[in-house]
């Protein structure tokens, strides 16, 4: 049987990073799937978000809908600089967080790239989220932010993909 | 080439159902665990909550729970460990309808707290009540995760349930 999901690259953090790239991404797979568990070094909170092969500039943008624990809410944004994979939840300095965001058709280009995006923080909401990144550009590489804050030691962050042959 | 998505049990329910399905003894060797449900019980019509225990505890759970029910949507929050809703017996679909359910936990066998993420899905053939539920969870524990029982409290578990559960492994 081929194999279909197959790890790309795995980090688990031993120090405090602001920052966690994933670059070089081959373009051999169809999707891609990066499934992350992150730490906060604050109590206050950090909206993480991602950017594609470094890209600030305002390209990205957003559709979401959450239950926070006493509504059900959607929203959007757009010509953001930054990728958000979530609209409320932060990152908690308990491990709380977590997320995993599938990238359909990453390598093409041809045509924009748009993600789906599930992030649950248990003690604050759970979301669904759409979002898109408008470069024909094929994804080469991902960088990951803590919002202004940082990831501390025991975040993990791995990127699968997914073969269609 | 490593083998990143492996099947670790796979549970069918025979004759005469069961109170619960339970994956013990499950290998510390993997990264993050995925457990996918179809499940129905004997609930007289309509549908019921999924529990999920692990180690065998009820306690230290927080969920937040985002649910559509096709004419509304609301969310809640909760101390036990739902992971979504079981279809009951003798609803409009017919014997031979499911509900669905796919559980994600990442770092189960970390020394932090375990999230994880739920979604869940019944249809019936009924134009309301047919509940999707997103699922926030936390349970506040930093034992590795050993064992997980899924379980429709008061009811029992219908035959040709199945739980899978897959180990995902980024070595």
């Amino acid at each position: 049987m081929a194999l279909t999901y197959e790890k790309i690259a795995s980090t688990t953090l031993s120090s405090t990073q602001s920052t966690v790239t994933f670059s070089s991404i081959s373009n051999s797979y169809t999707d891609l799937v990066l499934v992350m568990n992150p730490i906060s070094n604050t109590t206050s909170g950090s909206y993480p978000y991602l950017r594609f092969n470094g890209d600030s500039g305002t390209n990205y943008s957003r559709t979401m809908m959450q239950g926070t624990g006493s509504a059900a809410q959607s929203d959007k944004s757009s010509n953001s600089s930054e990728g958000y994979f979530i609209y409320g939840n932060q990152v908690t300095t308990d491990a709380a967080f977590n997320a995993i965001v599938n990238i359909q058709n990453y390598s093409n280009t041809t045509t924009n790239k748009t993600f789906l995006s599930r992030t649950n923080v248990a003690s604050d909401r759970t979301e669904a989220l759409v979002g898109l990144w408008r470069s024909t550009s094929a994804i080469t590489s991902i960088t990951i932010y803590c919002g202004s804050n940082s990831f501390v030691s025991g975040s993990t962050f791995t990127l699968y993909g997914i073969l269609k042959a | 080439m490593a083998t990143t998505y492996t099947l670790l049990s796979n549970v069918t329910v025979g004759s005469g159902g069961a109170a619960n399905i339970t994956f013990s003894s499950i290998p510390q060797t993997y990264t993050d665990l995925l457990i996918k449900l179809s499940i129905r019980q004997d609930k007289p019509d309509g549908y019921s909550d999924i529990y999920m225990k692990i180690n065998s505890s009820s306690s230290n759970f927080t969920i937040r729970v985002l649910n559509a029910v096709g004419s509304s949507s609301s969310s809640y929050s909760s101390s036990v460990g739902i992971v979504g809703n079981a279809l009951g017996t003798t609803s409009s679909g017919g014997t031979s309808s499911f509900s669905n359910t796919e559980i994600y936990i990442p770092n189960y066998t970390s020394s932090n707290y375990k999230s994880y993420s739920s979604d869940s899905v019944v249809e019936r053939n009924i134009t309301a009540w047919n509940p999707i539920d997103m699922i926030a969870g936390l349970w506040s524990n930093t034992s590795a995760i050993t064992s997980l029982l899924f379980e429709s409290p008061g009811y029992n578990i219908e035959q040709y349930s199945i739980a899978c559960l897959y180990g995902i492994s980024n070595a």
